[in-house]
């Protein structure tokens, strides 16, 4: 009698609950387009150095050449024109000194500037090495940062090709088949434990999901709940003889619904815009997924409890969500935060939803290699619902 | 069913509310026959949404117990629900569902089986002229017809006690009459015990057979609505309010100085309202009016309202409370008429 009336009525309020949220035209088309900008905004903006183009830098040369020798700056020059024509990364602009470029950076006309100095010819005539100066916008961290690499890449190559070609003449046995070796003797190649291209989309779908699925119980649990409690609806089911339970039991199912009808979407959309692969399981992926619900539910009604209305409930949640959007690695890897946010971070479910589903669809890993992950999702799922049920409790009966 | 050992549908006792030291519900104590219709009266902030709260087992009692068909609303809480039905002060339904599912949601929750769900929800949308509504959202209903629907949705379960919280408020008098008709209606076909809340003298005085006036939580006086009526025009109460082209302060305090007045008060520039006793109360103000030169426009002689039971009974107006507990909200062009005599 108990199990299946607390059962059967939550099964009643989750029946209302969606016939709410299908009735909400306007939700519906949120709720499909949040995780479409979500997976567009954060693929595509995110930076990577291969992907910059036509970024504006102001070039110039003061160098001055050494007696009879030809200006070693218009071969570098050359080169990097010739590079630039293939690869669209820059704009050059010339300019006629370094504080005209700090100036043109200053007045928002250039992004960069690269200048060579005075001395290139004379250095490299003289066995010294040329310099060449970067200059960067530090208003802009993300660019600078970005132009730097790129830049000190592009002068690398033209560096070993000239290299290349000094060793060439030094001596006999050198030639093109291995001046190469001589001056760069280790070539590096990468190679990923699962074979096949990957973009940044098979990192961040994982994440994005583990992260709708969070925001669906632990916003919209306590919205719902804090929502019915002002307008009033919420005595007309605690008035009636049903278990408390079954309420939070009722409007969680409805929220989970909701939350993977969300990440469903995320991995179709995954799958079929941006290309990623699922090397695991599907059921396995909704499997974790229900997992991470559970993990979080307990807490979305800790924090139901105790806000009194929904704009309370709203700006809590927010001020949990975000650290812990940022702190789970979903968006940015957890390795290279500093230690202390690591350390946040081993804290939070999320991070290891957002690793085990990262697990199973990148790398195809099965059950026994996400272990950890599980047991810290239900440790913390048992945990926080079994001090949210009291908690509860007490807050309705006030 | 209702597990009775007296005739008494409702038993309260030393029921007391406290919201962080605040006293809502202060030792409340009443019974409630079978059949009966009984109403709490008073001003906004009086106590009187908590008391129904206390007895629909929304909110826990602090203090005191109470019991509804023979069960204790905290030990048999889930006993109690079966037997009640709720009409909020809030309208319980869900904007978006249609007016048919609504009341499914609500019957099943009530576990109601299917078929006379079905049946009881056609009978009931037929009771309130709402049966061609049947497929509209409620999102899209007056508030007439919302008021209509919260009222059938606490009776889903045959309740055998109806708790109302202001049935009627916000409503215009139109719809006011139809629900309180119905509400009538119901007791009398279905023997439902009802306990209603209202700050209206009439709605009370309409539907009641017994009122308790209830004030800062505590109930100052419970009879019939004859009977407390009596309390003010049995002790020769006279009321009138004078309109007076001229007033003045002097005016004023000379009509207050008179032996017979018990108040004076203000309802606006030259309006003035006068409680007195004895029988020649009438010529002796008026009397003071002329003295001082007051031209009189118009005198109106009231019958005892709310207002005045309980400027009786409390030494305060209800007016003055209702605005300093809860300023905002204004309900005001639908606080009690006087009727004229």
């Amino acid at each position: 009698m108990g199990v299946k009336s607390l059962i059967s009525d939550s099964l009643i309020v989750t029946w209302k609950d969606l016939m709410e949220l299908f009735r909400n035209k306007m939700g519906l088309i949120m709720l499909v387009l949040m995780p479409i900008f979500m997976m567009s905004l954060a693929g595509f903006i995110f930076p990577s150095s291969t992907s910059i183009s036509h970024v504006s830098v102001a070039l110039v040369n003061e160098d001055e050449g050494y007696g009879n020798y030809t200006s070693a700056s218009e071969i570098l020059i050359a080169a990097l024109e010739e590079m630039n024509n293939r690869t669209d990364m820059m704009t050059i602009t010339n300019a006629s000194s370094l504080d005209e470029v700090r100036e043109m950076i200053q007045g928002g006309e250039v992004d960069g500037g690269i200048m060579i100095a005075s001395n290139f010819t004379s250095s490299l005539v003289t066995g010294k090495q040329g310099i060449i100066t970067v200059v960067t916008d530090e208003s802009n961290p993300q660019m600078s940062m970005v132009l730097q690499i790129a830049l000190k890449e592009v002068f690398e190559q033209i560096g070993t090709w000239v290299a290349e070609q000094n060793v060439r003449g030094l001596s006999e046995v050198v030639d093109e088949s291995n001046s190469l070796a001589i001056v760069k003797p280790y070539s590096v190649q990468t190679e990923g434990a699962v074979a096949g291209e990957f973009s940044y989309f098979d990192f961040m779908a994982p994440g994005l999901m583990a992260m709708t699925v969070m925001m669906s119980v632990m916003t919209g649990l306590p919205a719902a709940i804090s929502h019915e409690r002002e307008v009033g609806t919420l005595d007309g089911m605690m008035v009636a003889p049903i278990n408390r339970l079954a309420i939070i039991l009722g409007k969680t199912l409805a929220q989970t619904a909701r939350g993977l009808l969300q990440g469903i979407l995320i991995l179709i959309l995954a799958v079929v815009l941006f290309g990623v692969t699922i090397h695991g399981n599907v059921l396995l992926i909704f499997a974790l997924l229900l997992l991470g619900v559970f993990s979080f539910v307990g807490l979305g009604v800790v924090i139901t409890s105790f806000a009194k209305d929904q704009e309370t409930a709203m700006m809590v949640m927010m001020t949990l969500m975000f650290p812990m959007m940022f702190l789970s690695g979903v968006f940015f890897p957890i390795q290279q935060m500093p230690w202390y946010m690591q350390g946040i971070s081993k804290v939070l479910p999320l991070t290891y939803l957002a690793t085990a589903l990262r697990k199973v669809m990148v790398s195809g890993a099965w059950v026994s290699m996400i272990t950890t992950e599980l047991a810290v999702m239900i440790g913390f799922g048992v945990v926080m619902t079994t001090i949210a049920m009291p908690v509860f409790k007490r807050a309705m009966t006030r | 069913m209702a597990n009775l050992k007296s005739g008494l549908m409702i038993e309260t006792k030393d029921l007391t509310k406290r919201f962080n030291g605040l006293v809502a519900v202060d030792h409340v104590s009443f019974n409630v026959k079978r059949g009966e219709i009984f109403g709490l009266l008073g001003p906004n902030g009086a106590g009187k949404t908590t008391t129904i709260r206390m007895l629909s087992t929304l909110t826990r009692p602090t203090e005191g117990s109470a019991t509804v068909g023979g069960y204790d609303i905290v030990k048999d809480e889930n006993k109690v629900r079966k037997l009640i039905g709720l009409v909020s002060e809030k309208i319980i339904m869900y904007d978006r569902l249609t007016a048919k599912e609504n009341l499914w949601f609500f019957g099943k929750l009530y576990d109601v089986p299917k078929d006379v769900l079905n049946k009881r929800i056609d009978e009931l949308l037929g009771l309130v002229q709402l049966g061609s509504w049947k497929g509209s959202q409620v999102g899209t209903f007056s508030s007439g017809m919302r008021q209509r629907m919260n009222v059938i949705r606490a009776l889903l379960n045959m309740p055998e006690v109806l708790l109302l919280d202001e049935p009627t408020l916000g409503l215009d008098p139109q719809s006011s009459v139809e629900v309180r008709e119905f509400v009538k209606k119901i007791n009398s076909e279905n023997k439902t015990t009802i306990i209603l809340t209202t700050h209206m003298m009439v709605e009370a005085d309409m539907l009641c057979d017994r009122i308790a006036i209830i004030d800062h939580g505590k109930i100052v006086a419970l009879d019939t609505s004859r009977n407390l009526k009596k309390l003010v025009s049995g002790a020769d109460t006279t009321i009138l309010e004078l309109e007076i082209a001229n007033p003045t302060t002097d005016m004023v305090s000379s009509i207050h100085s008179l032996e017979c007045v018990s108040s004076v008060s203000h309802d606006d520039a030259t309006h003035i309202r006068v409680h007195a006793n004895g029988n020649d109360a009438f010529d002796t103000i008026i009397d003071a009016i002329r003295a001082e030169k007051g031209k009189i426009s118009s005198v109106r002689n009231l019958e005892p309202a709310l207002e005045d039971v309980f400027l009786h009974i409390t030494g305060h107006e209800v007016r003055d409370n209702a605005d300093r507990k809860i300023p905002m909200r204004g309900h005001g062009p639908f606080r009690a008429r006087r009727r004229v005599r």
